[in-house]
């Protein structure tokens, strides 16, 4: 399925009117479509490059980078060894984040001090601090061998979320929205939703369309008071009234995407079918008026009230309606041992933020009959150090060399672990599972190849994975 | 084909084959020069062995030299490592000379063993090795470059377009032809002003058929007031600029005076070395004056954080953080913030150079300066007045009320005493000076009436003082006298000190003049410094990525060596220099740009542009550019005729929908103006950093947490809701309803045609307006009669606020 770039006109007409914006067409018309100007070829209506296990991803990224190590890397030896100096043997030929001269000297293992138990049939290891999470044990697979490249929060985000560190790449939602378009014709294919203190680090570019038309770029909305503003026509605007001024808006914007081949225009044309759609869509979405009780309390939420346990309640409602690639981002995660920032009341804290309604996500969709096509996600863009940090309080820095991730649905394994780490937590032993293998093994259950969906930019062709990516088969059912 | 001629030739590379295979074999335990040895030495050494002035004479950039040896001799004997000091070095065993790389982190064993292979397989490398150019471009300060010569069937107004055609030819592209007038006119409005032109200005440009026509109009703009506001937010966001103290508290705070002293130094072309360093260090210049200190509020831009129990250090500190990561970023183009908790990994900052950057913002304190408007004077003054007033009532009424006593004490009979309380007599009965003011004042309540008048007016001079009437203030820097000593924070934690530095520069820039008491100002000469190889180039390049939608080095705020190098280095250089050699000249540059033809082509994309250049690197064509989020609001509040043209001033509350102040941490509250304080430009708009106004954050206003120096361009259906049903847009469609209703129009289609050109600049084509009057014949058939003309021209109105040519500057 590799797409060429052809005249942004073509590429744009086809693809923003009929395929991923939403005009309501179904693949076959679509493809019809496509055949009577003889460009059918690649971009919808192929089959995808295998049979898809997973049709949407929710994604929760733990944004600031959880500690591994306080909640599923379980480390007896690391707690035993818990104040001395690290091994010798741990430090040659590595990089750490906030590493000096004085590295050697200064840092000194830190053993967890949160209780962990085994849970569920599995026999999975979880930390006291998610209670609700250990419930679900058995439907996940346990990643602890994930490695990354960069230890700084802003471009080790990116590189999390495109697989690379350096702006202008498209995010992994850009990607598959791209790749298999979106079932669903009156929301956005790529919807980002943030909960906590403040935004990621870097902000919109880790849900940026990069080079991909921007019709791919994600859909935030908002993390305070309401989700969406504006669906209502103001008063004395009738819905035929804003039907016809959208419909002659785009006319007129098609005539001048014709003056002047911009395929900025067709996306604006886009969203502008977009909104209209989203009009009657979005007030059903965000009103949680028709959940039980019973949902609400299952996720934590409080009716009206921005969390991140709303936003798992609205992951869940996207992707019934066909959104293809939900992200929830939830700050903040960065444990460094200063004030706000400790391994203990901060993180209890921010455990207690996402734990319950994690994995209330998991028992909601499973009820639901969603979670076997929907693949679920749950990471930050990074691990801590088994090392602590010598603050007055305690905390750890940012270890890109191993860390966790939970994955569930979608076609990956129940109650399983793949890769492990080191008695002290430094490194994988086994099955390594590097960002760009994790981006190619997402791909792979949405029926996609992460070395044929490429996108032709400047003369070269791009890819998700870069030149780089295993599908992590093991994990897979 | 005949095979057998390719026999020979096989058996040659067969035999070839062979003998690389030997090779390889032979060398199996040695390490390759270029792919191992090398990069360590480039990552490690090249920082002080290498070039022209090594240390201690050794240079490594290339392995002849390293071989050859330096002030202590040879240190690498080909063959033996055994024998070669610099491995004794690099593994700290040497008698004489410190390990190596110094106070640094040491080489693991694997890295010194890789070094010690090489050498002890013969120190193998190729014979013309040359010494890498280890200087990046960027921190070599700029020389001037002489355009290139170009075909002369190529229309170019000045330089930039020599240098800009050099490289569409090597590319084989050719430049765009010129936009059209009606479509360049309203360009130049909305990059220089940001406002479109009016028919009438419309009429005159297309009129003027001199050859200045538009170089006048150029001029003009560049002189108008409004091209403050458009420049000024720019830099604005390079400030971080907003109206409140930001984390979760979010308090509103009064800074306004430095988003008026941006525009108005912009307006009256300050020179750009003096606009940086009055923002850095006004307050430090000898007689300095006000404006100086109000521009010292650029590093004032900072979160404060007022949460209970917080460690005020701690958040002293970010702020300081903040400042040094926004004047890399700013003046710089550099990420100086890399280097805060280790050497930075890939430009040449080290730590402790990042700490001496730091000593600049480390001593200072954080005060408001009163800048009172004329009003607010005056109401000072009267309160003034009335306090005196107040006062001089009171001295009279107590010396009355002294007197009283003293009259009744004289005539106090001994029978007189006796009836009165017990507490009063012992009073009476000390003499006058022994009493205490406590027993002065028991006394007056024996004269209850007088002493509750005098009582009433003292309680009235309490309550007036405490009703001083408040004056603006504005956020400013001060230098404190006594100095904070600066120390490395180990890992960036400032609760671990390291060693005391002292203010100073990175190294690899230019050099730095101060001595050990070096503060703000010493840095902004630096940073102002003709040497200085970066704040010239980062400037002209924002300027230029503004007018072309990137800039020539696209990585804007990176010019370090993970940056994007400049498409082309040279006409960076040239605008750089020009840039300094006309004594910081913004207005210049800016003509400079704007006169060029380069500037002024169409944005139209060719099919064989769209697939050779797609990100338009070689600016063969001018990029249809969606306009900031408030310049959108600019644009339609002029279509509608109600912008509100006022310069500066306190910041104003367009209306927002509800819901959107809901749920901060504390609640804030919008109160919408009214008046002309409704229709301000887009920059006047308070911005909450918590909750900013919706529609600025809808298209793309940064959060105004940290320094911004380009703006992402979204394109997303929210938008679309915006400009749809935001209540303050369709209030704005409203009111363009109204002007277009009242338009002297011979009938419907002039109607629409007048409206059009209002919003877009250019009449519609015939086409377009067919378009549209079956659209609103549609909306508002004829035979409903005269009630639906306002649904008519409502939705005319409505129409061409949407539009995507509206909000876009082609």
């Amino acid at each position: 399925m590799q797409i060429e770039q052809t005249s942004p006109l073509a590429r744009s007409t086809r693809r923003h009117f009929f395929s991923q914006c939403g005009l309501g067409l179904g693949s076959l018309a679509l493809g019809s479509l496509l055949k009577q100007d003889g460009q059918a070829d690649q971009e919808t209506s192929l089959p995808p490059h295998y049979p898809a296990k997973a049709k949407n991803v929710i994604y929760m990224f733990m944004a600031g980078g959880p500690s591994q190590l306080e909640l599923f890397d379980y480390k007896p030896e690391l707690v035993r060894l818990n104040g001395q100096a690290i091994p010798d043997s741990y430090l040659e030929g590595r990089r750490f984040a906030f590493m000096d001269s004085s590295f050697k000297e200064r840092s000194k293992l830190l053993g967890t001090r949160r209780e962990f138990k085994q849970y569920g049939q599995s026999g999975m290891w979880i930390s006291e601090l998610l209670p609700h999470t250990a419930k679900i044990v058995d439907e996940i697979t346990m990643v602890k061998s994930c490695a990354t490249n960069l230890f700084n929060h802003a471009p080790a985000k990116l590189f999390m979320n495109t697989g690379s560190g350096q702006f202008g790449r498209p995010s992994i939602g850009s990607w598959v929205t791209y790749g298999i378009g979106s079932e669903c014709d009156n929301l956005p294919g790529f919807v980002v939703l943030q909960s906590g203190p403040r935004g990621p680090r870097g902000g919109a570019v880790n849900w940026g369309s990069g080079f991909l038309p921007t019709t791919f770029q994600g859909v935030p909305l908002r993390g305070q008071g309401e989700p969406i503003l504006n669906l209502t026509n103001p008063e004395t605007i009738s819905n035929q009234a804003q039907r016809d001024l959208i419909d002659t808006v785009n006319q007129l914007n098609l005539n001048r995407l014709v003056e002047t081949n911009d395929p900025e225009i067709s996306t604006r044309i886009a969203a502008y079918e977009m909104a209209y759609r989203m009009q009657s869509s979005a007030p059903e979405l965000i009103d949680l008026k028709g959940e039980s009780d019973a949902t609400l309390n299952l996720y934590g939420v409080e009716k009206d009230k921005p969390s991140y346990a709303r936003n798992c309640l609205l992951a869940r409602r996207l992707v019934e309606r066909g959104v293809r690639f939900v992200q929830l981002y939830h700050t903040s995660w960065d444990s460094h041992g200063g004030p706000g920032e400790t391994l203990q009341g901060d993180f209890e804290k921010v455990c207690h933020q996402v734990d319950q309604a994690s994995a209330a996500l998991i028992i909601d969709l499973k009820e639901r009959g969603l979670l076997d096509d929907t693949l679920v996600v749950w990471g930050g863009e990074f691990g801590r150090t088994p090392m602590g940090e010598n603050r007055k309080t305690t905390g750890r820095n940012h270890h890109i060399d191993a860390f966790s991730m939970w994955f569930a649905g979608g076609g990956t394994k129940k109650g399983y672990q793949l890769g492990d780490t080191d008695e002290l937590g430094f490194s994988p032993t086994h099955h390594r599972a590097h960002v760009h293998d994790i981006h190619a093994t997402m791909l792979h259950q949405l029926g996609l190849d992460h070395e044929a969906l490429t996108f032709r930019f400047q003369g070269r062709d791009f890819r998700l994975t870069d030149v780089h990516g295993n599908v992590l088969h093991d994990m897979l059912i | 084909m005949n095979w057998r001629r390719f026999l020979p030739l096989n058996a040659q590379s067969t035999a070839l084959l062979l003998v690389l295979w030997l090779i390889g074999q032979a060398s199996s335990q040695a390490s390759d020069y270029e792919t191992e040895v090398k990069p360590l030495f480039k990552t490690h050494c090249y920082r002080c062995h290498a070039g022209e002035q090594p240390k201690s004479g050794f240079r490594l950039d290339t392995a002849a030299a390293a071989i050859a040896g330096g002030d202590r001799g040879s240190l690498i004997t080909p063959g033996d490592s055994s024998q070669s000091p610099l491995i004794q070095i690099l593994q700290g065993k040497h008698a004489s000379i410190d390990q190596m790389p110094y106070r640094d982190s040491p080489l693991s064993s694997e890295q010194i063993q890789i070094i010690a292979d090489w050498i002890d397989a013969g120190a193998q490398h190729p014979i013309d090795e040359q010494a890498d150019l280890h200087i990046h471009w960027a921190f070599v300060p700029p020389t001037r470059p002489v355009p290139p010569e170009i075909e002369p069937r190529f229309r170019a107004n000045n330089p930039i377009d020599h240098f800009v055609i050099q490289r569409l030819s090597d590319a084989k592209l050719i430049p765009s032809p010129k936009a059209k007038p009606e479509v360049l006119l309203r360009r130049l409005y909305l990059d220089i002003i940001g406002i479109p032109p009016t028919p009438s200005e419309i009429d005159a440009y297309l009129a003027d058929y001199s050859i200045n026509a538009t170089e006048e109009v150029i001029d003009r703009l560049l002189n108008s007031p409004q091209f403050g506001e458009r420049w000024g937010r720019h830099w604005l966001d390079i400030a971080r600029y907003a109206d409140s103290n930001g984390y979760s508290i979010d308090s509103p705070r009064s800074i306004w005076r430095y988003r008026d002293y941006v525009i108005n130094s912009i307006n009256g072309n300050l020179p750009f070395d003096q606009f940086v360093t009055d923002q850095l260090a006004g307050d430090l210049i000898p007689n300095h004056t006000q404006d100086q200190l109000i521009a010292t509020g650029f590093h004032r831009n900072t979160q404060i954080n007022q949460e209970g129990g917080i460690d005020k250090e701690q958040f002293r500190i970010e702020s300081v953080v903040d400042r040094v990561a926004t004047t890399g970023t700013a003046f710089l183009g550099l990420t100086i913030a890399c280097a805060q908790c280790h050497d930075h990994k890939f430009d040449p900052l080290k730590q402790s150079e990042y700490y001496k950057f730091f000593a600049f913002f480390n001593n200072q304190d954080e005060p408001n300066l009163e800048t009172p408007r004329p009003t607010e004077l005056s109401a000072r003054e009267k309160h003034r007045v009335a306090l005196k007033n107040l006062e001089l009532a009171i001295k009279e009424s107590e010396s009355n009320i002294q007197q009283r006593i003293f009259d009744w004490e004289k005539y106090l009979t001994e029978t007189d005493l006796q009836e009165l309380p017990v507490s009063y007599r012992s009073i009476l009965t000390k003499p006058r000076e022994l009493r205490s003011d406590q027993e002065s004042q028991e006394l007056l309540k024996h004269f209850k009436e007088e002493n509750e008048r005098h009582q009433a007016l003292k309680k009235q001079q309490r309550d007036l003082a405490r009703k001083r009437p408040r004056v603006t203030t504005t956020m400013i820097l001060r230098e404190r006298a006594k100095k904070r000593p600066t120390h490395i924070h180990i890992k960036g934690d400032f609760t671990r000190k390291g060693d005391e530095v002292s203010a100073g520069t990175p190294s690899v820039l230019n050099r730095f003049e101060g001595d050990a008491n070096a503060n703000r100002l010493d840095l902004a000469k630096w940073l102002v410094s003709p040497e200085n190889p970066l704040l010239a180039r980062v400037t002209v390049n924002r300027i230029w990525q503004q007018y072309f939608g990137r800039g020539i080095v696209e990585t804007e705020n990176d010019f370090g060596t993970q940056g994007i190098p400049p498409s082309h280095p040279e006409l960076l250089d040239w605008l750089a220099t020009e840039f300094i050699d006309t004594d910081w000249n913004v207005k210049a540059i800016h003509k400079k740009i704007l006169m060029s033809a380069t500037y002024q082509q169409s944005s139209r994309i060719g099919t064989r542009e769209a697939k050779i250049d797609p990100a338009n690197q070689y600016f063969g064509r001018q990029s249809r550019i969606r306009l900031e989020s408030e310049i959108v609001r600019d644009v339609a509040l002029s279509n509608a005729g109600i912008l509100t043209t006022r310069i500066g001033g306190p910041s104003a509350h367009p209306p927002q929908p509800s819901g959107v102040m809901k749920l901060g941490q504390v609640q804030r509250s919008w109160k919408p103006d009214t008046g002309e304080n409704r229709y301000r430009r887009g920059i006047y708009t308070f911005f909450w950093r918590a909750t900013p106004h919706p529609a600025l954050t809808v298209f793309d206003s940064p959060d105004a947490f940290s320094t911004c120096s380009r703006r992402i361009r979204s394109n997303t259906p929210l938008q679309a809701l915006t400009l749809l049903n935001d209540p303050a847009y369709f209030e704005i469609a409203q009111l363009l309803t109204d002007r277009i209703a009242q338009l002297e129009a011979s009938g419907d289609r002039d109607r629409v045609r007048q409206a059009f050109r209002i919003c877009l600049g250019r009449f519609p084509s015939r086409f377009e307006t067919r378009q549209i009057l079956s659209a609103l014949e549609q909306a508002a058939p004829a035979q409903d009669g005269e009630a639906t003309l306002d649904r008519k021209w409502l939705f005319l109105a409505r129409l061409l606020l949407n539009l995507d040519e509206t909000i876009t500057r082609e």
